[in-house]
């Protein structure tokens, strides 16, 4: 029983958040690693392009609300959805069209791209806080649990309880059903094949005839829906605010380097390597241990490796390690 | 320098002239000195990015290192909490200092199965100085809790900060140069990112050094304030609003104390662009390989620029902090203190310093006005508009017209004038 107690806690406390949190890493690093294996630069703008997407759903769920729409259990955020995708799409078709595409053309160092995005994240900051302001939104309506601490330990009679919030739940099956449907059209449709090609070698993919402005534009379109769906998600399991979106840039770029930049695979995994060790190392295990261990081993302390206001540090410190050690990643990126 | 690039000071200080006239000279003195101290910061990044093409995105670490460096300079000592815990704390930082290095040695050594060596020194290191740490930091923090506990700084005459600033930008220079210089540009942009986060994390949340959130208030001026000027007799007789008078009297010294030190640095600048230290440095940055194969030691050159930029970063950070007289960790952002460097540094013109000069005074001018312009602007489309919510939102979001400037701005730049406002000759 207290075995059983141990590990309910610790799925309350560390595996259903690390999860969430590293479905939404994981979309969020997919983004920066197709760009980064498409058009060849990191690009700083990523987490304010996630901010703006999210923003267009919260403006648009609130106009549901006002209407009396709603998906009943489910929060009316997934309604607005395609049309936050829509929003960013296009913003990343225009940002493209008028700022990156010149450089594109002169084949400019990556650097410069570098640069040119962070003017871009400038841009779309301020454009972000103009629209809805700086303020912390909570989004999410419906049906706030799918289980709650309390029916969990009804159900099983045990002293601790597994609380799953519907966010929770929902990120860790869009974002199944998301990459599921990414790396079906990577690896089976003829465009997703193009693009892999342009991302392998550039000069052979444009032999064989692979328009090179559509594979961009391509990667565009999928780079704004994904972010806008890592931003939803990571609003409806936390809240929007738009700082706080910017801060999310770090833990991103640290997922897409751990796993290899440029390799989809890799981002996936990276963003739960970054999720479960910030989760796990700044989690205090005094509760799962005094389950677990005999009494006369209980320990006093909170047994927390660092705390929490560490977090950052983690994936950072994972980043550099990585970065040292091993310089393309866990799934060999590319290393221009 | 042209005439041209002169003209363009001129247009910067005819903006700060005006200001004085049509809103006040407070606001006029106060934008011009922290338009010297961002000056000072883009000449650091110039350094690293015009001069030697490092990717420095940590800008805002190195300038908070600077503002730490006040704190622990000049301060006065906090004796009860040296007593509680002082000792054993640095005993525990140096068993910490010790575990690095040795894992470091293990690691360098040829030892078999030197991971696992390795693993176990960094375990027990950090077990020890946890269990060392721990009642040391509890004993200081509980010193005093409102006003210090933290084990105050050496008290030492404020201007002898700024020095220390730049001296302590510099070692974390030197340690995360070690480690991370040896990275491709964007991934030395990432690292830098992340070491800046952490060093802001450690000054928010380790009270004992300077107090963390809990700010660090009524650091020592090095000028006499607003106040002492007030009551000064001979200062107060020769003016009738005296009020004004001082607090612009004491911008006004700030202004000289911030221009010659800013004079000072972009003498080095100059020295050092032109010398051939100077030109070995824009060698390395237009072809690594090939000045590797003149016999260049590039990794080192590199780490020496990255030192000195970050020390100009920590100068500034310094001097900032003495003129807000009070350390405030929440306020460092990522977005204030190292994406608008870059602006400025990317407007002025990169690899020239009175571009970089210029980008500092200009672009901090323009952060400042464009938000009471947005606002007036902003009251003026609202104008018909019924009171209400959305007036209000509208006229909140006017403030945040300056990120949205900036990033236009940057753009227009990079797209049209790549080279900056006063080009690398």
């Amino acid at each position: 029983m207290d075995f059983l107690n141990a590990l309910v806690t610790l799925a309350n406390f560390v595996i259903v958040p690390a999860l969430a949190y590293g479905s939404q890493l994981a979309l969020g690093a997919l983004g920066v690693t197709l760009i980064y294996g498409i058009l060849r630069f990191s690009n700083f703008a990523h987490s304010d392009t996630m901010a703006f997407g999210t923003m267009v759903v919260v403006l648009m769920t609130g106009v549901f609300q006002g209407w009396g729409v709603s998906l009943g259990p489910l929060p009316t955020a997934l309604l607005a959805l395609p049309f936050g995708m829509l929003a960013c799409m296009a913003l990343m078709l225009l940002t493209d069209r008028y700022v990156y595409r010149f450089y594109r053309a002169q084949r400019a160092k990556p650097v410069v791209l570098v640069i040119v995005s962070m003017g871009v994240m400038f841009v779309t900051n301020g454009l972000v806080r103009l629209i809805i302001g700086p303020k912390d939104r909570n989004f999410a309506d419906g049906e706030r649990f799918l289980i709650s601490a309390r029916t969990f330990k009804e159900m099983t009679g045990l002293d601790e309880g597994l609380a799953i919030k519907t966010g929770q739940a929902l990120t860790v099956v869009i974002a199944v059903i998301a990459v599921a449907w990414l790396f079906w059209f990577l690896n089976r449709t003829r465009t997703g094949k193009s693009m892999r090609a342009y991302s392998d070698n550039e000069d052979l993919a444009l032999l064989s005839g692979i328009n090179p402005e559509r594979v961009v534009m391509v990667t565009w379109l999928i780079v704004g829906a994904l972010a806008t769906l890592a931003g939803t998600l990571y609003g409806l399991d936390k809240s929007f605010k738009p700082f706080t979106y910017f801060q999310l840039l770090l833990p991103f770029f640290a997922a897409a380097i751990v796993g290899g930049l440029g390799n989809p695979i890799g981002a996936i995994v990276g963003g739960f390597v970054i999720a479960f060790s910030e989760v796990l190392i700044a989690y205090g295990w005094k509760k799962v241990l005094t389950y677990a261990l005999p009494d006369s081993l209980a320990p006093e302390g909170l047994v927390q490796m660092i705390s929490t206001d560490y977090k950052f540090a983690v994936s950072f410190v994972i980043l550099l390690i990585v970065l040292l050690f091993r310089p393309t990643g866990l799934f060999s990126g590319k290393s221009v | 320098m042209t005439l041209r690039d002169a003209s363009l000071f001129l247009l910067v200080a005819l903006l700060i002239v005006a200001t004085g006239l049509i809103q006040s000279w407070n606001l006029a003195l106060q934008i011009l000195n922290m338009g010297l101290i961002s000056a000072i910061m883009a000449l650091g990044v110039n350094l690293q990015w015009g001069f030697a093409g490092l990717f420095n995105v940590g800008v805002m670490g190195f300038v908070a290192l600077g503002g730490l460096a006040v704190a622990v300079t000049s301060m006065p000592p906090v004796t009860a909490a040296w007593a509680a815990g002082g000792p054993r704390l640095i005993l525990a930082l140096a068993v910490l200092a010790g575990t690095f290095a040795a894992a470091v040695a293990l690691w360098k050594s040829q030892l078999p199965r030197r991971g696992w060596l390795v693993a176990a020194a960094l375990l027990a290191g950090v077990v020890i100085y946890r269990m060392l740490f721990d009642p040391a930091r509890d004993a200081i923090e509980a010193v005093n809790p409102a006003l210090q506990g933290n084990l105050g700084g050496f008290g030492l005459p404020v201007l002898v900060s700024w020095p220390m600033g730049g001296l302590l930008a510099a070692g974390a220079a030197w340690l995360i140069g070690k480690t991370a210089l040896g990275l491709r540009s964007d991934y030395l942009a990432i690292a830098t990112l992340g070491i800046a986060e952490i060093i802001l994390a450690v000054m928010k949340n380790e009270d004992w050094l300077a107090r963390g959130v809990k700010n660090v208030i009524g650091i020592p001026s090095p000028l006499p304030t607003a106040v002492q000027l007030q009551e000064n007799p001979a200062f107060a007789e020769r003016f009738t609003d005296t009020v004004t008078a001082s607090t612009i009297a004491v911008k006004l010294g700030y202004s000289l104390l911030f221009t010659a030190v800013l004079l000072i640095l972009l003498v080095l600048a100059q020295l050092a662009l032109n010398s051939p230290w100077g030109r070995m440095m824009r060698a390395i940055r237009d072809n690594e390989t090939a000045a590797e194969a003149m016999g260049k030691d590039v990794t080192g050159r590199h780490l020496q620029v990255f030192i000195l930029g970050s020390a100009v970063c920590g100068v500034a950070g310094a001097m900032m902090t003495v003129l807000d007289g009070q350390l405030v960790p929440g306020t460092y952002q990522p977005l204030r203190f190292t994406f608008l460097i870059w602006v400025m540094v990317i407007v002025g013109g990169s690899g020239n310093n009175f571009g970089a000069v210029l980008g500092g005074l200009l672009i901090w001018f323009l952060w400042v006005q464009v938000e009471p312009v947005g606002t007036w602007l902003m009251s003026g489309i609202t104008a018909g508009l019924p009171d209400g919510d959305f007036k209000t939102d509208l006229m909140d979001s006017a403030a945040y017209m300056r990120m949205f400037t900036m990033g236009v701005l940057m753009l227009l730049v990079l797209r049209f004038s790549p080279r900056g406002l006063i080009p690398e000759r």
